[in-house]
């Protein structure tokens, strides 16, 4: 099963949100929203991708 | 009666007649343990979605992390990381439980803990956390509800809200004895429809009214840092930890509690659970933005001793009375669904590793016991929040999420390897289980007002380490887990059966 290779992806997340001197800032703001919260709501979005992406790659074809 | 009233008792009386016509759903045999307690593990991508989304996201969730935010400023954020963490576990982890569980017939956590060490002692110990973290966090979806009622006033206010609220909750647990999982999970459909549409609505409005984000933010800066205890819009660099490792924490012990593994076992296979990890988020997104009405409530100079108020008081300001009533509605139904979840989730455990013992041919009369023991979860929730104060609640409810990280390595660990022995488990659990209320108690003897908390500050030397309770005391059970799989090993103690197989897991 070489496939769960491919989990190791779901480290990004981790790492993405659980430093903030990664994020702990204003700028640059966007519509007015500081970066500390449209960064951490972003990856939101990015980790749902992910998870859609790692699912498409290491699905069977028997899954339903 | 006034139009938001109307609109909110239409509401109401519609999810009730939902919840006793879901026993229909599906044509079941509702005497079957597994069609009463997990929908017959039949739910599909779209049930699941709903059902999954109405349990985690709770009313609760949805007034407190604001309330949160506007009380502490950016550190009450570190719910939208932990709800963004979550899900991975939830793609790994939890879909290779499901799977045993399929296998092997699993009801609950303790099922697979008992199958897998062969304990009985340990057994109890997983069963009996999560009843303990589940009573207080039924109570406070009660507690919800009530807010909501007195806040309505009239006829519901009678009593201070909690006539109206006993009369909510014993319907509630009229519908779930009769239709079990499949009521909560055919009011979800309800619940999350109205959630969505309350807080985009709310994310469009308020914002707007106020000037925009940017003054949102600025005008939330300057009040939080007036604040006695000032804080503000971003973290300071002493709390970057206990951010971190609140989320952190926080993510690995959601899907353990039994709400979440309820939910979870009650969809049809193991991509359901894949598709849905993927899928979910979008609930984050929309907890995100809630979490930024906190701010909101800020710069609109709302004043409140009671924070959990300030999503009905925003709601009161912005909105007309009708659309009021569709969001008191969305915040009293998304309250049923967790609450009946948690119920089911509880009772679960109670009858299958408490009064029962797991094993993979279930004895005649269980499904009755755990029907029974619904209601006798639900009466206890509803005396505990009508006798106790509601910082009981609160403050146990904040115990509970330490003490369910606890069974993290039983059961997650145990999930990979069988290396643990069981009885050092045990004793990693009872470590764990004091260290967390231990520095708990110690939040709660040196704050002024005594108040518990979750974040302790731990001394390695002149270093002061803020960090999450629950996480520090997970490393205390692990540490003990190890030493004592290690001497216990060495003294040749037996090691308990395995009644899973390396196939089981596949």
């Amino acid at each position: 099963m070489k496939k769960r290779a491919w989990y190791w992806l779901l480290l990004a997340p981790f790492v993405a949100t659980l430093w903030p001197p990664f994020y702990n800032h204003t700028d640059p703001a966007f519509y007015g929203i500081p970066f500390f919260y449209w960064y951490q709501l972003l990856w939101v979005i990015l980790t749902s991708l992910l998870l859609a992406f790692v699912l498409l790659v290491t699905r069977d074809r028997t899954d339903v | 009666m006034s139009s938001g009233t109307i609109i909110f008792l239409a509401l109401v009386i519609g999810v009730t007649v939902l919840g006793f016509v879901a026993a229909g759903w599906g044509r079941a045999n509702l005497s079957s343990f597994e069609e009463w307690a997990l929908g017959g593990r039949r739910f599909g991508t779209l049930v699941s979605w709903f059902l999954l989304g109405g349990d985690l996201y709770t009313a609760y969730t949805f007034v407190a992390v604001p309330a949160l935010i506007y009380g502490a400023g950016a550190l009450g954020f570190f719910a939208v990381p932990y709800a963004t963490i979550a899900y991975p576990v939830v793609f790994i982890i939890l879909a290779r439980f499901w799977a045993v569980a399929k296998r092997r017939g699993y009801i609950t956590s303790a099922d697979f803990v008992r199958d897998r060490y062969g304990d009985r002692t340990l057994e109890i110990a997983i069963a009996a956390t999560g009843v303990m973290a589940a009573l207080p966090y039924i109570a406070l979806q009660l507690i919800g509800m009530k807010t909501v009622f007195s806040q309505i006033g009239g006829a519901f206010g009678a009593g201070g809200g909690f006539v109206a609220l006993a009369v909510a909750f014993v319907v509630l647990a009229a519908y779930t004895y009769t239709s079990g999982l499949r009521a909560p999970a055919l009011i979800a459909f309800v619940k999350d429809t109205l959630i969505y549409v309350t807080v985009i609505a709310a994310i469009v409005v308020i914002p707007a009214a106020l000037g925009g984000w940017g003054h949102v933010f600025s005008s939330a800066q300057t009040a939080l840092a007036a604040r006695p205890v000032p804080s503000g819009i971003l973290l300071s660099p002493g709390m970057y930890f206990a951010y971190a490792t609140m989320a952190f924490g926080s993510c690995l012990s959601l899907f353990i509690y039994p709400h979440s593994i309820t939910s979870l076992l009650a969809a049809k296979s193991k991509f359901v659970i894949q598709r849905n990890a993927a899928l979910l988020p979008a609930y984050s997104i929309l907890l995100g933005f809630l979490a930024l009405l906190g701010f909101c409530a800020l710069a609109a100079g709302i004043v409140t001793k009671d924070t959990n108020a300030i999503v009905p008081l925003l709601f009161a300001k912005y909105f007309p009375d009708w659309f009021a009533g569709i969001a008191n509605a969305a915040i009293v139904i998304g309250a049923l669904v967790p609450a009946a979840i948690m119920a089911i989730g509880a009772a679960n455990l109670l009858a299958s590793n408490v009064f029962n013992q797991f094993s993979a041919r279930r004895p005649p009369g269980e499904t009755r016991i755990a029907k029974l023991l619904t209601l006798a979860v639900c009466a206890f929730a509803l005396i505990f929040v009508i006798e106790l104060p509601v910082q009981y609640a609160i403050t146990l409810q904040l115990l509970g999420g330490a003490w369910m990280l606890q069974i993290f390595p039983a059961f997650a660990f145990g999930l990979y390897t069988r290396w643990f022995h069981p009885k050092a488990l045990l004793l990693g659990w009872i470590a764990g289980m004091l260290t967390g209320s231990g520095m708990a108690y110690n939040t709660y003897l040196t704050s002024t007002p005594h108040k518990f908390g979750a974040i302790f500050p731990l001394g390695l030397g002149s270093l002061k380490l803020v960090g999450f309770i629950a996480l520090y005391a997970l490393i205390a059970n692990l540490a003990v887990a190890a030493i004592a799989t290690l001497v216990l090993n060495a003294a040749n103690a037996s090691q308990g059966t395995d009644g899973t197989t390396a196939q089981d897991y596949a």
